[in-house]
């Protein structure tokens, strides 16, 4: 029998899961906003991207297998990160390159697999959402959603949709912002350099609040903010999307 | 330590005086945009630019897979042009060959057209040494064999000097010339270095050049140029040698014009460069001038041993520097912090190609796989997936550094544990979550010094998404 056409699963992702719980409601309010069953795979812990870009290939493809297993069975997984979706999608079929049958599995995940907000504009359709937020915000593209998915246009076409909100370009918006997942530790001069220029394109664009589709970026950048004082807040896309942006924002604090 | 020894494995440390060095930093900022958006630009013009990436990839990949053949054929065609062919397996039988002719010619000065291989040869010292001076004579690699450096970029090697530092620099080395005349355009510096480098022309027994293509169909070199420097160098002495590497073979005369049309484009944004140059052999007697002798130094220097492994792609390489050009790392660092001839994205994956993972082991790592290089390469070069190949030779080599591998052992053993993954980021984020509450972040945090110098470390909101779910949904 073939699932429920909208039963998604929603792969958290570990950043989500540990340090922002409220994107992952907000990514889960839209979903059924739009019709959808969605499940959250008890299974699920990452999706092995480090391991995968430390070079790890054996435990990458250990972590891999584990999710395949638990994410079958659904009509649509999705992210609400382009970075841990791209890794499922363009990177665990090349995991399997010599595993046949495991290579099958992981190209027909693959091929269910996406990225939050072009799930919603791209599969389901969605053009609009009922969502306020009084901001002038500036819109990072970051690298995986970007380039592996092509996450481009449609979280700036549901953002135009919300009320109240003002968006406003920034310069380089398609240039990394530093983070990288283990290389802003192994590189801090590097990534440090790439998040002051980050920041302060940020600040030129006259944004309150820098919104993007991956927590990585976001932390990386929400950080650099408040270290150098600036009052910029930074939330992921779908907070603002799901108008859930009652709770602090990222690193800001509660009285 | 000469310029030319290898320093990619102090790539941290070269990095950290980088960034503290102003003229570099002031430099990069003022040179890096325009490349981006010249070739922007360029590309948008050109409505079948991806049709022509394409094809510029399958000529090369053509290549690679008949290779000896092509290799063969061309050499047969620049011997019945008269011209000779060497076959250098090493950089060090590469220059004994140049010395070689510059002695049975009684050569004393070498002209230059611009040439990286030589750079991997470490030519000028090695004529230099014998007795033999090189004059390099496009600008840019003028500026820096006047500063004693290596060049920090393929196609602008002197991309991390600023005009300052060349005004002093031409006061300090042009002592003949007035000391107080007028340097403050850009074009009056040009002028200058043009008419010194006009005389040297005329002096020169042997002029040595790069090839960006070797034609397999006619024996033909090709060289691309802005200044005509390249021209003068190879037709005005006596004798020219041309320095290549094995994967600059294409097919034909029309692959060659498949490539051209998507290397300046990619470059520097122009339809096509200044001066393009197709170099036919030595002079024949119906010709009015061009060289006596005609020599190509065929380099392998690591090459062959790429084909056929993942690495083979990085051989369709044309040289362009797009992938730098585009490269936040680069932008950020500059090209001397990579440690040897090939810089930036194109250079991570060759450096530990040609000179070992050992030594160039870090350039590959220091990589946020941001993707831009691959997106804008002309050969469609999938350079971040050949830097993650290199990471993994590094991790089954063992030469992953021990904290970085018993942090991943660490992550990796909960990772693949979902129960106890969950009880242990439950507990954690729910420390974190109480002691970051009120400031929202921390400043300073144990295990985290790399991200808390630079920056805060927002704090987690509390539980957990899946403890919170679990509870609301019962876990279903």
């Amino acid at each position: 029998m073939s699932p429920h056409p909208r039963r998604v699963a929603l792969f958290v992702t570990c950043l989500v899961d540990m340090f922002r719980p409220s994107v992952g409601f907000a990514a889960l309010k839209l979903l059924e906003d739009a019709g959808c069953v969605v499940e959250a795979p008890a299974a699920q812990t990452c999706c092995g991207q480090p391991a995968w870009n430390s070079g790890d290939r054996e435990t990458s493809r250990r972590i891999a297998r584990q999710v395949i297993e638990s994410f079958e069975g659904y009509a649509h997984v999705v992210a609400p990160s382009g970075s841990c979706a791209a890794t499922i999608v363009k990177d665990y079929p090349a995991m399997f390159a010599d595993e046949p049958l495991w290579r099958a599995r992981a190209e027909a995940l693959a091929g269910r697999t996406h990225e939050i907000v072009s799930f919603l504009t791209d599969v389901l359709g969605v053009s609009r959402v009922d969502a306020s937020c009084a901001a002038t915000a500036t819109y990072h593209d970051s690298c995986s959603g970007l380039r592996a998915l092509g996450v481009k246009a449609q979280p700036r076409a549901l953002l135009a949709t919300v009320a109240g909100l003002t968006l406003s370009e920034m310069k380089d918006s398609e240039v990394c912002c530093g983070f990288g997942g283990t290389f802003c530790v192994k590189y801090p001069d590097i990534s440090n350099k790439m998040v002051e220029d980050k920041a302060a394109h940020i600040e030129g664009a006259g944004a309150d609040l820098v919104l993007a589709g991956d927590l990585g970026c976001l932390m990386n950048m929400a950080g650099k903010l408040s270290r150098t004082g600036k009052p910029v807040k930074a939330r992921h896309v779908v907070e603002v999307l799901a108008g859930m942006t009652d709770t602090p924002a990222i690193g800001e604090g509660k009285p | 330590m000469t310029a030319h020894e290898p320093k990619s494995r102090f790539f941290k440390a070269n990095v950290k005086a980088a960034l503290a060095d102003a003229n570099i930093q002031h430099a990069m900022r003022s040179t890096g945009p325009n490349f981006v958006g010249k070739r922007a630009k360029a590309r948008d013009a050109m409505p079948e630019f991806d049709a022509l990436r394409d094809r510029a990839r399958d000529v090369k990949n053509h290549v690679l897979a008949n290779l000896p053949l092509y290799l063969e054929r061309y050499e047969a065609k620049v011997r019945d042009a008269g011209g000779h062919v060497h076959w250098c397996e090493t950089p060090d039988q590469a220059n004994r060959k140049v010395l070689e002719i510059c002695r049975r010619v009684n050569a004393k000065k070498v002209n230059k057209g611009k040439t990286m291989v030589s750079e991997e040869t470490g030519l000028n010292d090695f004529l230099s040494e014998n007795g033999i001076t090189p004059v390099e004579t496009d600008l840019g690699e003028y500026i820096i064999q006047l500063r004693g450096e290596t060049p920090s970029h393929i196609i602008a090697p002197a991309v991390h000097v600023t005009v300052p530092e060349i005004d002093k620099l031409f006061r300090d080395t042009h002592t003949h010339l007035p000391r107080d005349r007028d340097l403050t355009e850009l074009s009056s510096m040009l002028a200058e270095a043009r008419t010194i480098l006009r005389q040297k022309y005329f002096e020169a027994e042997v002029g040595v050049t790069g090839a960006n293509m070797l034609i397999a169909e006619t024996g033909q070199s090709v060289i691309v140029t802005n200044e005509g420097n390249g021209d003068l160098s190879q037709s005005l002495p006596r004798v020219h040698i041309v320095l290549a590497t094995l994967e600059k073979i294409v097919p034909t005369l029309d692959d060659a014009a498949t490539v051209l049309r998507v290397l300046a484009r990619s470059a520097t944004g122009q339809e096509m460069s200044v001066y393009t140059t197709f170099s036919s052999g030595p002079r024949r007697a119906e010709d009015p001038d061009g060289p006596e002798e005609y020599h190509v130094i065929l380099l392998d220097n690591g090459r062959s041993n790429m084909v056929g492994s993942e690495f083979e792609e990085m051989l369709r390489c044309i040289r362009c520097g797009a992938c730098m050009n585009h490269c936040p790392v680069y932008q950020a660092v500059g090209g001397h912090a990579y440690g040897w001839v090939y810089p930036g994205p194109m250079g991570a994956v060759l450096t530990p190609s040609l000179i070992g993972v050992e030594e160039g082991g870090q350039l590959p790592n220091a990589s946020t796989f941001c993707g831009r290089c691959e997106e804008v390469c002309p050969m469609r070069i999938p350079l971040p997936r050949m830097m993650r190949s290199w990471r993994a030779k590094e991790f089954e080599k063992r030469l992953t550094p021990t904290a970085a591998r018993y942090g991943l052992g660490v992550w990796a053993f909960f990772a693949a544990r979902p129960g106890l993954y969950r009880a242990a980021t439950r507990a954690a984020m729910a420390v974190l979550g109480r002691l970051g509450r009120a400031k929202g972040g921390f400043a300073a945090l144990p295990l985290a010094g790399g991200w808390t110098a630079h920056r805060d470390f927002p704090a987690p909101e509390g539980g957990t998404f899946m403890a919170q779910w679990a509870a609301k949904r019962g876990g279903r």
